[in-house]
């Protein structure tokens, strides 16, 4: 199945539901203006609805009291923010130069094969979205990709070969968290 | 002089379960809290001016100087001051903050309860990037720690000083690290930067009076209020205080994140921190401070700048001088305008930058020709020097190493698409500028430019530099203007010889 639907122009009115209600309130207490809750619950609302169609944004505008259109316009300024449905598995590989240095050209082009992604990144099986994306700060351990929340560094060919087998079974991979070694300390006097 | 490595920020990053408040705990954390809540909130602020701690953001502003231009309370109109801590952490060639928040989060919340005392702070925000989403869990959990243990919320530690902190997550967007565009975003705006002045000092977040500082830089509060301002000073050169986290890139054989006192020698920062360019490859470039400042050549770096004896001195014309004696040793660190060399007339020449003093290549007794070479000035890891010497910045620290075979017109058009895809569109030089100079240098990469292309680039550079709101355009110019001053020739031989082959690197296969 391939994530044709792109535009999808509705899936229906939304609403909160209790739990979620609860960590509205949560959130909107943090801020010395409902309107500085837009980010925090946009997010709250990609977390609970997936994506951000138009619907999901008229029930943040709806919640901190401003218009629609203000919403829409923070949440099509941040790239984070899903204004259309993705696959399960988002992975942002990093293009910018310290990877590039260490090869992350043919990383992509390796990840583009094998996931045999159309032109809006989505995969043949609509399992992934691939996006080449800007610096993620992960520059001395490059070339690297974020899937979801995860970082994964120091890719290779094999590496990436097995980290989408790992989450096309079903498994996927844990998340290598920085270990000493990727990194150094001030080994020398200054 | 061979001073023993002090970590101040990166102490604890090899310790197991740094981030848990109850390792931290046994390492220090939160134990300068009792003592700040004995001083008045204005000494804390002396104590950072005395220290002369730098933003480490990129800018390097004093940041006790930055504190003190909050308005005292009774000028405020009842208004609040905010502190955010800026953990957008976005610049190519930068990882440092991220580091500090994932292994030593506590220290990071410390120095924010410090700063937010002496700024009379009640509420205090970590505006963290959204691709840092498991740091902001993390960061989360360390803050939930702090409030349980007392550290926030009401009444802190029995001092009667209150403190409400959150951590606010960005979704992807680079210029949210500008501060002015990290306040817009907070407030729920688009990220967009706003006109300085008023300066966020006076009016910030929500039109009240707020400091915006750097992980790096609050992190390093805590050490500077325990140990005090003459340690942190001892450290580092004089215009340039303390301990500095470097981020090392590209072609090297360590990359990774460093400690180091603020004035090591880039040589040798190259050569032992970094551990050399990788596969014993010759260096070519370097981009010392993040992908928006100028690039330096390898000669920069390693021969640094050719001091020469003068061919005229206020007592008229020189045609050769006579070293009478040198007044700095062989690896002595120099400060621009400084004497190092005495001639035999009375002739005085001056370090003409900030830096490491090269080999003391003339020997006592003999003559140079006027407007030769007498000595070099090599640069040093810090803001004074690296400007001087290469015109360029120490920046965020993002040090990014190109080797001999690095293509650097592909580099550039690299990190142009950066910009253009990063630019917030506020303003039409940078959003439309930047655009149009990634697109002449895919043709100039390409080969498919002409050399008129080459000037339209710079004549774009020029327009971009100092005609926008914040910095991001001048950013976006300054490596187009470095890398066609200083790399000209890898730019005229690709519009040049369009049938010339291209040169295979590393790199070569990518977008």
């Amino acid at each position: 199945m391939s994530i044709s639907h792109r535009h999808v122009a509705s899936r229906g009115p939304r609403e909160w539901n209790d739990a979620q209600r609860a960590q509205v309130d949560e959130i909107m207490a943090r801020y010395p203006t409902k309107q500085a809750a837009v980010m925090p619950l946009l997010w709250l609302a990609q977390d609970s609805f997936e994506w951000l169609d138009l619907d999901v944004m008229r029930l943040v505008a709806r919640t901190i009291d401003v218009p629609a259109s203000q919403v829409h316009a923070v949440a099509s300024f941040y790239t984070m923010f899903k204004k259309v449905p993705t696959g399960r598995y988002v992975i942002d590989v990093c293009q910018t130069l310290s990877c590039h240095l260490v090869g992350a050209g043919p990383i992509i082009e390796h990840l583009e094969r094998i996931l045999e992604v159309d032109e809006h990144g989505d995969s043949k099986d609509g399992l992934f979205t691939l996006h080449r994306v800007e610096c993620l700060a992960s520059c001395g351990s490059g070339p690297m990709m974020q899937v979801n929340e995860d970082f994964f560094e120091f890719l290779t060919i094999e590496s990436v070969d097995q980290i989408v087998a790992a989450y096309r079974s079903g498994t996927p991979p844990v998340t290598p968290q920085p270990q000493a070694s990727t990194w150094q300390w001030n080994r020398s006097a200054s | 002089m061979a001073v023993e490595p002090v970590r101040i920020l990166s102490a604890n990053w090899e310790v197991p379960g740094s981030h848990t408040l109850a390792v931290a705990r046994t390492r220090g954390a939160y134990t300068r809290l009792a003592k700040a809540f004995a001083m008045k909130p204005e000494e804390i602020t002396q104590v950072v001016k005395d220290s002369g701690l730098r933003g480490r953001g990129g800018a390097g502003f004093p940041t006790g100087m930055k504190w003190s231009f909050v308005p005292p309370k009774d000028k405020r109109n009842g208004k609040p001051v905010y502190l955010l801590c800026n953990a957008d952490e976005s610049e190519p060639g930068t990882f440092k903050d991220r580091y500090c928040m994932w292994m030593d989060p506590h220290l990071l919340i410390e120095g924010m309860i410090l700063a937010s005392y002496a700024l009379d702070c009640h509420r205090a925000y970590i505006y963290i990037r959204g691709e840092f989403r498991f740091i902001f869990r993390r960061l989360e959990e360390a803050v939930k720690e702090a409030y349980a243990a007392g550290f926030l919320g009401k009444n802190i530690q029995g001092s009667g000083f209150d403190l409400d902190l959150h951590v606010h997550l960005g979704a992807g967007a680079y210029i949210c690290g500008e501060e002015t565009a990290l306040i817009s975003s907070l407030e729920g705006e688009k990220g967009q930067p706003k006109l300085k002045p008023p300066f966020p000092a006076v009016e910030g977040a929500w039109k009240a009076p707020t400091v915006v500082n750097n992980v790096e830089t609050l992190a390093a509060v805590p050490w500077i209020l325990e140990n005090g301002a003459a340690a942190y000073k001892a450290l580092g050169t004089e215009k340039a205080p303390g301990t500095k986290l470097f981020s090392i890139s590209g072609h090297v054989n360590k990359p990774g994140v460093v400690e180091i006192s603020m004035g090591m020698p880039m040589k040798r920062f190259l050569e032992e921190t970094c551990g050399g360019v990788r596969g014993g490859k010759k260096l070519k470039a370097i981009i010392p401070g993040g992908s928006s400042v100028p690039v330096m050549t390898a000669e920069e770096v390693l021969e640094g700048l050719v001091v020469t004896a003068p061919k005229a001195t206020d007592a008229g014309p020189v045609t050769q001088v006579k070293v009478a004696r040198w007044l700095m040793e062989a690896g002595a660190a120099v400060k621009q305008g400084e004497p190092i060399l005495e001639c035999e007339d009375g002739l005085v020449i001056t370090a003409p930058a900030t830096g490491v003093l090269s080999e003391t290549r003339v020997a006592v007794g003999s003559s140079v020709p006027a407007g030769h070479a007498v000595t070099r000035v090599a640069p040093t890891m810090d803001y004074e020097s690296i400007n001087q010497v290469a015109g360029s910045y120490l920046g965020s620290g993002g040090f990014i190493v190109m080797d001999e075979d690095t293509d650097l017109v592909d580099a550039l058009t690299n990190l142009l698409r950066f910009y253009a895809h990063e630019s917030c569109g506020q303003c039409t030089p940078c959003r439309e500028g930047c655009g149009w100079m990634y697109q002449i240098l895919c043709r100039v990469r390409d080969r498919k430019a002409t050399e008129q292309d080459l000037v339209t680039l710079l004549d774009l550079a020029d327009n971009i530099y100092g005609k926008t709101i914040c910095f991001f355009g001048p950013s976006a110019a300054m490596p187009v203007q470095s890398f066609l001053k200083k790399f000209r020739h890898e730019f005229v031989a690709r519009v040049q010889t369009p049938d010339a082959p291209v040169p295979v690197t590393a790199i070569t296969g990518a977008a």
